[in-house]
């Protein structure tokens, strides 16, 4: 395939945002942004509440589709695509971008349900033995497998929040997606399930491209190769981590993350 | 302005007189007094519910006692004759609120369905009011809806009269309608919107999200809606009396058994209590309905207390 081809360079862009706006009601949420996101790289968003980082981030699978009274301008190209043309299926999209919530969100199922939530809606397993292998893989691929294989028809709420959290990714990636969008996974999680998780997107991105709106600014510092900074719906810089953190070029990111640090 | 310090203005309560180990003290009064009242309201309660199944058992007990159980349990009741058979009344009960249960059910869950899920807003807004007006309405006026309107279609549908299992059910139905579809909505209202988020985001398209994962989230709420639908169906007297054409015979096995008229438990003791001596054979065996009514009811209630308490055991440990 000639993704992992291109994956394996590290450059190429998976995902190309030009001009684009959203707005709740008349109020506008982003404003006009361009960026460009590496394939096979951590990009990181950060900034203040309410500055609409999470906004994009639910505009990478048109997540924000379910808020009543919204609207998007300009173009998000993924592969070249334009996600917010007509024609495209949004439950196609959200197989190939898939989302992780900022608090834990598995469903009030066994473990092993919530990871075959996904290939089950979409048809991509017959059932049987082919799903068993795809729960397998999928919680291997997010380093929950030996602690959960025993009692995998355990409801998912008994694991502690990390390890459900854990849940989510591997009911994520068990549909084979692309992208992965990360809505502050670590906000409701101790400072060692978060560095769990840490590793864990290190691991993941040598096969997905991950894009993850953060508080933490160690977090985005530690664990992300691009950072972009938002402001009142503004991309205001967006440079790859170490720059940015070490030498901000603009004022506002070096107050909001001197600000943070000090 | 004055140079002195503004000093907060002292507390000016109801107590604020009394030395503070008095008030200490006339709290701890008051305090006791108001954990007795509610003691009191609480038991008074339980106590009062404790005297009304002693009374039924009382005035009901002589008609298990007298009255050899196989023709308590028979199918003639001819009280005329002293034939007490309540089967045929057991029967009416049963077919009139099982029709009900089979016509509501769906009916509510789908509106239910439909107004949390998928309504727009402003559709919403119009039917929940009304909703709530039909459950304002009072049975007598859906009886006599059900007399005027539904039993002349029903007989033109070929049934020997109107007034038949399926006009009560049919009455009934519409009757616990409003009870199944606000408490069901309350319930899918209730289920956490990441749970929706979680499963659009792998794709999931909107009616799988509510079938795989907002409907069985709220089970436990779903099942004390049906149950309180069942339970406003079978404990209806007036309106089911009005339409069900209130003949105490067991309809023969059949789908035409739907069409034919019965006699419930409910309109059986609103009709002859009037009538029955105080004290005689008949009055007791009246009582004794009640009896078999309170089990049936007290069987469906505890069984939806065991549908939820799994769920309910399954929640708290998501709590912790």
């Amino acid at each position: 395939m000639d993704n992992q081809i291109l994956a394996s360079t590290g450059d190429g862009n998976k995902i190309e945002v030009q001009d684009f706006s959203f707005y709740y009601g008349d109020f506008p949420a982003l404003k006009s942004l361009n960026l460009s996101m590496k394939r096979n790289r951590i990009t990181a968003l950060i900034g203040p509440s309410g500055c609409g980082k999470s906004t994009f981030l639910r505009s990478l699978n048109r997540m924000n589709e379910t808020i009543r009274n919204t609207r998007a301008e300009g173009v998000i190209l993924l592969d070249g695509k334009n996600i917010y043309d007509p024609a495209v299926d949004v439950t196609e999209l959200r197989q190939h971008v898939g989302m992780v919530f900022q608090r834990p969100n598995p469903f009030p199922q066994s473990i092993y349900d919530n990871v075959a939530f996904g290939p089950r809606v979409l048809g991509l397993a017959g059932g049987g033995s082919r799903l068993d292998q795809i729960v397998q893989e999928s919680l291997e691929g997010a380093g929950l497998w030996h602690e959960v294989k025993h009692r995998l028809r355990t409801p998912a709420l008994d694991l502690s929040p990390g390890q459900q959290q854990r849940v989510c990714i591997a009911r994520t990636i068990a549909v084979k997606p692309e992208v992965i969008l990360m809505d502050e996974p670590c906000s409701a999680l101790d400072p060692v399930a978060t560095l769990h998780i840490e590793d864990l997107m290190r691991r993941l991105a040598e096969q997905y491209t991950i894009v993850i709106v953060t508080h933490n600014m160690q977090q985005a510092a530690r664990a992300s190769h691009w950072t972009g900074f938002f402001w009142l719906g503004e991309l205001i810089e967006f440079r790859q981590t170490g720059e940015i953190f070490r030498s901000p070029q603009e004022k506002l990111t070096e107050a909001y993350i001197t600000g943070r640090r000090g | 302005m004055s140079d002195e310090p503004v000093r907060p203005k002292p507390y000016v309560g109801l107590f604020s007189q009394v030395s503070p180990s008095d008030r200490l003290r006339l709290r701890g009064i008051i305090d006791f007094v108001i954990e007795r009242l509610i003691q009191f309201a609480g038991v008074s309660t339980i106590f009062i519910v404790g005297l009304i199944f002693f009374f039924l058992i009382r005035e009901g007990l002589p008609a298990f006692l007298d009255i050899p159980l196989r023709q308590l349990f028979g199918g003639r009741w001819y009280p005329i004759d002293d034939f007490f058979g309540l089967w045929p009344l057991i029967v009416g009960s049963i077919l009139v609120t099982v029709g009900a249960i089979v016509i509501a059910i769906p009916l509510g869950l789908t509106t239910a369905i439909y107004l949390g899920e998928f309504a727009p807003q402003w559709q919403r807004e119009i039917l929940k009011p009304l909703i709530e007006v039909l459950a304002g309405i009072p049975s007598i006026v859906l009886g006599f809806l059900g007399w005027v309107v539904l039993a002349p279609i029903v007989q033109r549908l070929g049934a020997p009269t109107g007034l038949t299992v399926f006009t009560g059910s049919l009455i009934l139905a519409y009757m616990s309608l409003p009870t199944i579809i606000s408490i069901s909505e309350d319930a899918l209202y209730a289920v956490p919107k990441e749970y929706r988020d979680g499963a659009l985001a792998i794709g999931a398209t909107q009616w799988q999200a509510v079938w795989r994962v907002v409907l069985p989230s709220a089970r436990s709420g779903l099942v004390i809606a049906i149950m309180l639908g069942i339970g406003r169906a079978i404990g209806e007297t007036m309106a089911v009396m009005m339409v069900t054409g209130n003949a105490a015979n067991v309809p023969g096995l059949g789908l035409d058994m739907l069409f034919q008229p019965v006699r419930t438990m409910t309109a059986t003791i609103a009709a002859e209590m009037g009538e029955v001596a105080q004290g005689s054979l008949h009055y007791s065996v009246l009582f004794a309905i009640g009896i078999v009514l309170f089990v049936i009811t007290f069987g469906i209630n505890s069984l939806a207390g065991r549908l939820m308490g799994t769920q309910a055991g399954r929640r708290r440990k998501e709590n912790i």
